[in-house]
């Protein structure tokens, strides 16, 4: 009898936990590293990404190859000599949203939301705070947010061939339009 | 959790405690449990993975890899040629002659590419289209490629007075390109090739010559390769007086250019003239250093 009560107390947890978890596999995360030499941008639109709007959690997963840019040496280079992707294939970012306690995901609105996590790209972790927006609408969630990342950071070397291209800071932007997950 | 709580738990108010815990942990085990679903979901969508840059370029020296232009991009190689380094200081060691090839590659699609070529050795046109067949990818252990060229020597006619075809310095190459990267640095490559002759010039000599060609590379750095290729000519169908190909050089990549820097026996730049018409005995000095540069030029951006 207990047990069985055991099981139903588990079944309940569990049933909450997901009913508050949202997700995207087409998340979009594109950089741009601006230069007077040159500007270099690459878009992803395949990112994956989970929110659980109970804990005030994120996660995403970014697939290195699936950036991709205007120009095909580029994105050639940037697999096989900066983010080195055969070795490190993704990019993964798990955080908290540290300020969720006045964000209210029952309700429609707009909504400031603070956001610090663990960072690792090309094998490499790193703390990392940004400041995004989440907007709830009927449920659904969509988050936006910019921030920068030093490639030195992540061990991503630059030959000082092309030091004048590169910049050393990327800027980061995201967008991902959530979906409650069955 | 489960299972623990029930050895845990011969008594039954026990139990009932851990449930509550196990609810109250919930939290707790959160984040570690959204990180594993993302890890579910994103091994559930593993996709085909392509493997990518086999070689550095689409000329593994003389002859083609199974590398292509990307689509929409234009490659723009010029070739240098230069004489015999046996040739000795009064010729500085072969530089003073100097033969070159110019060329422009275009990627059609992801498969397909093609190009022409103008080369100062015979006064030479060349163009060739080449198709990728099959590429390696995490589900197929080789990549596949076919070479179709043609090449016309715009040379004048040797003997003007004789009736001549214009058909006669026409000459076509075939060849089937078989790759395997097989590490981050090093891949290799097999080029069964033929080349047909219009017009030879001794009654024996073959139309048809068969030649199987090897070559690979090997990764120094992230930017540095040795690459080294050799063309082997079946002894019943080469021309006389003719040697087989041997070229070692390296690759070396800066941002938009890649330098390609090696030495051969070969004085052609195109099928035709390195693989069936190669005079040097490599092994007897007879070398010739040679470079390339090649610079691409992004003409259509892909759709992002």
């Amino acid at each position: 009898m207990k047990r069985s009560l055991f099981i139903l107390l588990n079944s309940l947890a569990i049933a909450g936990f997901s009913q508050t978890v949202q997700m995207t596999r087409s998340g979009q995360v594109s950089f741009f590293s601006k230069t007077p030499m040159e500007n270099i941008e690459a878009v992803n639109n395949e990112v994956t990404s989970l929110i659980d709007t109970g804990k005030g959690e994120i996660v995403f997963a970014i697939l290195i190859k699936s950036f991709h840019f205007d120009r095909a040496l580029m994105e050639e280079h940037f697999n096989e000599n900066y983010l080195e992707s055969n070795k490190f294939p993704k990019a993964t970012f798990q955080g908290k949203i540290t300020n969720s306690t006045k964000i209210d995901f029952t309700k429609n609105g707009t909504y400031e939301a603070a956001i610090e996590g663990d960072l690792t790209i090309h094998g490499i972790k790193q703390r990392q705070a940004a400041t995004g927006t989440l907007v709830v609408a009927n449920g659904k969630i969509s988050a936006s947010s910019i921030f920068t990342v030093k490639l030195a950071d992540y061990k991503v070397e630059i030959p000082s061939l092309v030091a004048e291209k590169i910049s050393k800071t990327v800027e980061i932007h995201v967008n991902c339009r959530y979906e409650p997950k069955s | 959790m489960l299972t623990v709580a029930m050895n845990l738990s011969p008594n039954m108010n026990r139990s009932f405690i851990i449930a509550i815990l196990v609810l109250l942990s919930a939290s707790a085990f959160a984040q570690d449990d959204l990180m594993k679903m993302l890890e579910d979901e994103t091994q559930e969508v593993r996709k085909k993975d392509f493997t990518t840059a086999t070689f550095k370029t689409t000329r593994l020296i003389n002859g083609h890899s199974v590398e292509n232009v990307a689509p929409g991009v234009l490659d723009f190689r010029i070739s240098h040629r230069f004489g015999f380094l046996s040739s000795g200081a009064y010729e500085l060691f072969g530089l003073d002659q100097a033969s070159m090839r110019m060329g422009f590659d275009y990627g059609l699609t992801k498969r397909w590419m093609i190009g022409v070529g103008r080369s100062t050795y015979q006064k030479q046109f060349d163009g060739f289209s080449k198709f990728k067949f099959l590429r390696q990818s995490n589900q197929m252990p080789v990549t596949l490629s076919a070479v179709g060229g043609i090449m016309y020597k715009s040379l004048k006619f040797d003997n003007p007075d004789q009736v001549n075809f214009l058909t006669s310095k026409l000459y076509y190459s075939g060849q089937i390109l078989l790759a395997r990267k097989f590490s981050e640095s090093f891949s290799l490559q097999l080029m069964p090739t033929m080349i047909h002759y219009n017009l030879v010039e001794g009654v024996n000599d073959p139309n048809d010559v068969f030649s199987v060609g090897a070559g690979g590379r090997m990764k120094l750095s992230k930017r540095v390769s040795i690459n080294a290729e050799y063309y082997y000519q079946l002894p019943d169908y080469k021309l006389p007086n003719t040697t087989n190909s041997v070229s070692i050089g390296f690759d070396i990549e800066t941002g938009g250019h890649v330098f390609q820097l090696y030495v051969t026996n070969s004085s052609g730049m195109t099928e035709r003239s390195f693989i069936a018409e190669t005079n040097g005995n490599f092994f007897k000095g007879d070398i010739r250093f040679g470079f390339t540069i090649s610079r691409v030029f992004t003409i259509v951006k892909p759709k992002l």
